[in-house]
């Protein structure tokens, strides 16, 4: 990385974004849906199925070099027809430029796209997000399981448009399993990292791994 | 204990008149009461249990200017198991409700429980999927102090009502310190009573249930 060109974002993903557009139509065709400019920002809605080939160019190509992953998220709209869209924010930290990559996803279909973890490390926990409220499987992501809500919650996934905003079940229902909830149950030792250093750590804390008393290692 | 009157916690069988005069208060146990409940008023030893807002105002009680010491609470007791009042300051989402309710088991008894401000006491403006309405769901409690959040004056005026509450006590009424379990499944209410109390208000009841 030369130089990190920041603040100037907006402005140069204007500049920027025909070129990544047009370099995205030439090489991939078919796969690149329809494309558009929101209050600057160059968005780009590709296909489900190439979109880690896609999201990997991005990524390796000298001329794009889209190497930092802001975010991950997703949308529902209250259109039942419109389909659910996953978001990639991108940027070039090199180069300056933003570019936002969008997934849709029909309704109707398992909700199912490929995770970028193994393209972006900071993928985990945001991929883990977007499954926790809207369902979206990521395939190929290494712990996929809720967040935010406990691992247990039954209840579905809030941030759909059809999740009601008190819930499915009752007040005391809902009360009745979270109380049944155990929170230390939710900490794995992977969580704590333990389990990379669990060949240096005392014969004693081992024993006490190996049984199971916060969660097992391996 | 707690202002709010569980069920079933008279249905006890019915004393002999020899327990009733064991018991009822007398001029032993009324100066006694009156020693033990003004060392616990003035003593009290909160556990803080901060989650939101409400524990900004909470920490500006405890500093220099409105100076919880004045009420015997100068030592904020971090361990529930050295606390004897608990004051829940914010919001509670019901990830957090087993970790409130394990925090009030490990409390030793006498103990009390203040519910500051309007999320805690009510679930406030979050009546959504991840809010407990209100913690008396959750744990018995004694004080509602209202406030979004409450001043510290507000909370300070909690504090000597339940101070008030606690000078009332008698060591004859054993049901004081009863943890009005409804079942194991550790619920406090019954469960008609937390969806009746959970009921939405204001402009959520617009907010229909049905998908």
């Amino acid at each position: 990385m030369s130089s990190v060109v920041g603040g100037v974002g907006g402005v140069g993903g204007v500049e920027d974004g025909p070129t990544a557009l047009t370099a995205l139509t030439s090489r991939f065709g078919s796969a690149i849906l329809r494309a558009g400019v929101s209050c600057g920002d160059q968005i780009v809605w590709v296909e489900r199925d190439r979109a880690h080939e896609i999201l990997a160019w991005l990524r390796d190509d000298p001329e794009q070099q889209f190497n930092y992953l802001t975010d991950v998220t997703a949308v529902d709209y209250r259109d039942p027809e419109r389909p659910l869209e996953v978001v990639y924010q991108l940027r070039s930290l090199s180069r300056g430029v933003d570019l936002r990559i969008k997934i849709p996803l029909d309704k109707s279909q398992p909700l199912r796209v490929d995770s970028v973890w193994d393209l972006w490390k900071g993928a985990d926990w945001i991929e883990r997000e977007v499954y926790d409220m809207f369902g979206v499987v990521f395939t190929g992501h290494p712990d996929l399981r809720r967040i935010l809500m406990w691992e247990t919650y039954a209840e579905g996934y809030p941030l759909r448009k059809d999740f009601p905003l008190r819930g499915h079940f009752t007040r005391a229902e809902q009360t009745r399993q979270a109380l049944a909830a155990n929170p230390e149950a939710h900490y794995s030792l992977e969580e704590l990292s333990l389990a990379e250093a669990y060949d240096e750590l005392p014969e004693d804390v081992k024993r006490r791994l190996d049984k199971g008393e916060r969660g097992f290692v391996r | 204990m707690g202002l709010i009157d569980a069920p079933d916690s008279h249905a006890a069988p019915t004393p002999t008149s020899a327990e009733v005069a064991g018991v009822s208060p007398n001029f032993i146990t009324t100066k006694l009461d009156l020693l033990a409940n003004w060392g616990r008023a003035n003593s009290l030893w909160p556990m803080p249990f901060g989650t939101a807002c409400c524990a900004i105002e909470f920490m500006a009680t405890a500093a220099g200017r409105f100076d919880l010491s004045r009420f015997g609470m100068e030592r904020m007791s971090f361990s529930p198991r050295q606390a004897d009042l608990l004051i829940c300051a914010g919001r509670l989402p019901f990830k957090l409700a087993p970790i409130i309710r394990r925090i009030w088991d490990q409390m030793p008894q006498p103990k009390w429980c203040i519910s500051m401000g309007a999320c805690a006491s009510t679930g406030g403006i979050f009546d959504t999927y991840t809010m407990v309405q209100g913690i008396d769901t959750i744990v018995p409690v004694d004080v509602y102090v209202p406030g979004c959040p409450p001043r510290p004056e507000g909370l300070i005026y909690g504090i000597m009502l339940l101070q008030k509450k606690i000078k009332g006590e008698t060591i004859a009424d054993p049901t004081l310190r009863q943890e009005h379990m409804v079942d194991d499944r550790g619920f406090f209410l019954p469960p008609e009573k937390i969806d009746e109390i959970s009921e939405p208000f204001g402009n959520s009841v617009h907010q229909t249930r049905s998908a």
